[in-house]
């Protein structure tokens, strides 16, 4: 009971900050749009998808890789607040409380992925009614749970990264050696197909590849690993993620 | 049995060692104050106690529980309120205080009431549903004390509670304490600079410098210590030997050009002592304080930036008077 009100405790935190902070929300939309609107039309304008028959535009194309690069950027954000509350003793103030570690790592992570779930949602709408994204009540299910197995992840990373770091330059630093090459090998932007085998590899060895491409697959019906073999690959990796980060988490030290 | 008990507990950081063998019975019920000069390690204490840092060496039991082997359990029966800002400013005061007692698991039935309560008590009632952003920072630091007492713990760590409040908030608040300590037998572990406020409020108190401590008995005791009344002498070349040869003359003590003497009976002696020591620039004698037990004890280098100030600098500002 008293671990169950500690995470309700720690997520009606986050999600009362995230109310508060409407930039927040603001900001972590716009970025995705340009990406669809100028990216998606420019490039899509002078390219062959090399998809005959689909009739998928470069646009719908990257869409599910844009939802996944939402997730990144968003997510790995609350590593930056755990180091944030170091700064001041808000810190100290969870930990002194009879809560375990482990609750307080939950209690980020579902509060994370609540605030994080809210802008996907209004992206896949948005998709929907703008992009002509033909989601159906399937797709949009499927979709969901990916996203969320990926922000589980991603959150985790966040936090096992905020868990070991003082200071926030050197978050920022080291958070862009993370996302960058898990957004560009994730094969957000491009298909998988005729890749030469060096980058393939890398590609393949990305687990953020298999969101992309579980997506892919059940909102335009295109991919190329497999739906299960999406679903095993992300759901390994949230638990692998969760895993280290209860573990980092019970180490960190104020 | 003792409620805190500390035997040999030490923490270094690195080379520094910032807590070196303290042993500390703190018993029920009781007010305990921590003293000494900035960096002492007063907070570092209380991280250990509070299980929030793990001691290098020795051990440790708050409520019987041990420090290190049953941290959870310690940690639900303290309160700690911290030296530095630690609410949340995004969110509004009741909020802090509602998120603390769900941490602490309150009953919310009785959580309302509480939180009315302690918003009364530090007088932030109509400020309760401005966002802490706003508050000022003598409001802020009422409302973590209020949410320091939300959940009603045995042991209470105050680290500088009274920290930029004004007097009235301080006279509330060390009437609560005191109450607190007798009525609920909660104990109490506070660190404080004002002296004013350690002499009244406190029944014992520990003096600790460079992570010792270097004494600890009730304020009356640790005046009585000093042996008579402190007569501080400013001058450039004291005759300190023959000084020393009055037989009212306890103590001497000199950092720079400030003579510090425990004389019995002051005010009938101290034109024999001006006549022996030689040519002073100004001079001051009254009955002890525990600002003159702290000086006595700690000496007056200044330990950091911060602080109101080392002894000279204020014997300066009295002797332009
Ligand atoms: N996390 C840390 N890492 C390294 N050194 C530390 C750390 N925390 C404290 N110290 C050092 O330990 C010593 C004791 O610090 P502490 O905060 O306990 O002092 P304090 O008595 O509370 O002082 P103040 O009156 O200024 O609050 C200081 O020299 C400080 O620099
Ligand atoms: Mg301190």
């Amino acid at each position: 009971m008293g671990e169950l009100n500690g995470l309700y405790a720690l997520w009606y935190r986050e999600f009362k900050v995230f109310q508060r902070e409407k930039s927040r929300l603001l900001s972590s939309l716009i970025q995705p749009l340009m990406w669809l609107v100028i990216f998606g039309t420019g490039l899509g304008s002078s390219i062959e998808l090399g998809i005959s028959g689909s009739g998928i535009s470069y646009q719908q194309f990257i869409y599910p890789g844009i939802l996944c690069m939402t997730v990144l950027f968003g997510s790995l954000f609350f590593g930056l607040y755990i180091i944030m509350d170091k700064r001041v003793d808000f810190m100290k103030e969870v930990l002194v409380a009879p809560l375990s570690r482990t609750t307080l790592f939950f209690g980020k992570v579902l509060g994370g992925a609540t605030d994080g779930t809210i802008e996907i949602i209004i992206l896949m709408i948005l998709g929907a009614l703008f992009f002509g994204i033909p989601f159906t009540f399937y797709s949009a299910i499927i979709t969901l749970i990916i996203i969320a197995l990926l922000m589980v992840s991603i959150i985790s990373v966040g936090l096992i990264l905020g868990s070991l770091m003082n200071s926030l330059e050197g978050f920022g630093l080291v958070s862009s050696f993370v996302i960058f090459p898990l957004f560009f090998l994730s094969g957000a932007l491009f298909p998988v197909k005729n890749l030469p085998a060096w980058l393939y590899a890398f590609v393949a060895a990305n687990p953020v590849s298999y969101a992309v491409d579980g997506l892919r697959t059940v909102i335009l019906g295109t991919g190329s690993f497999g739906l299960p073999t999406d679903i095993i690959v992300v759901l390994g990796f949230a638990v692998a993620m969760v895993l280290i980060g209860t573990y980092a988490f019970s180490r960190m030290k104020i | 049995m003792a409620v805190i008990q500390a035997r040999n507990l030490t923490k270094k950081f690195g080379e520094l060692t910032a807590v070196s063998k303290l042993n500390l019975d703190i018993n029920e019920g009781e007010v305990f104050g921590l003293l000494g000069p900035n960096g002492a390690g007063k907070t570092t204490t209380l991280s250990m106690l509070s299980t929030l840092l793990l001691p290098t060496e020795g051990s440790a039991s708050v409520n019987g529980f041990d420090i290190s082997k049953e941290a959870s359990k310690v940690r639900h029966s303290i309160g700690f309120v911290f030296q530095d800002p630690s609410s949340d400013d995004l969110l509004t005061g009741r909020e802090n205080l509602y998120l603390h007692a769900l941490m602490y698991g309150v009953n919310m039935r009785q959580a309302n009431k509480k939180m009315d309560e302690v918003l009364r008590l530090v007088n932030l009632s109509d400020k309760q549903h401005q966002r802490m952003r706003t508050y000022s920072g003598g409001m802020r630091r009422r409302l973590e004390l209020a949410r320091g007492l939300l959940h009603e713990p045995k042991v209470l760590f105050l680290d500088e509670p009274t920290l930029g409040l004004d007097p009235q908030t301080r006279e509330n608040l060390w009437g609560y304490i005191k109450k607190l300590s007798r009525e609920k037998k909660v104990t109490i572990i506070i660190t404080t600079h004002y002296m004013e406020e350690a002499d009244m409020l406190c029944d014992r108190l520990a003096i600790i410098d460079h992570g010792k401590i270097v004494a600890l008995d009730t304020p009356a005791n640790l005046k009585k210590l000093l042996g008579g009344d402190v007569v501080k002498l400013k001058i450039k070349k004291p005759k300190l030997a023959a000084v020393r040869k009055l037989k009212f003359v306890k103590k001497v003590r000199q950092d720079g050009e400030i003579v510090t003497l425990t004389v019995q009976d002051a005010g009938k002696h101290l034109q024999e002592i001006l006549r022996h020591i030689g040519n002073v620039e100004s001079v001051e004698s009254r009955v002890p304080t525990l600002n003159d037990v702290f000086i006595y004890f700690t000496g007056s280098e200044i330990r950091e930036q911060e602080g109101e100030g080392g002894f000279f600098e204020r014997m300066i500002r009295r002797g332009n008077k």
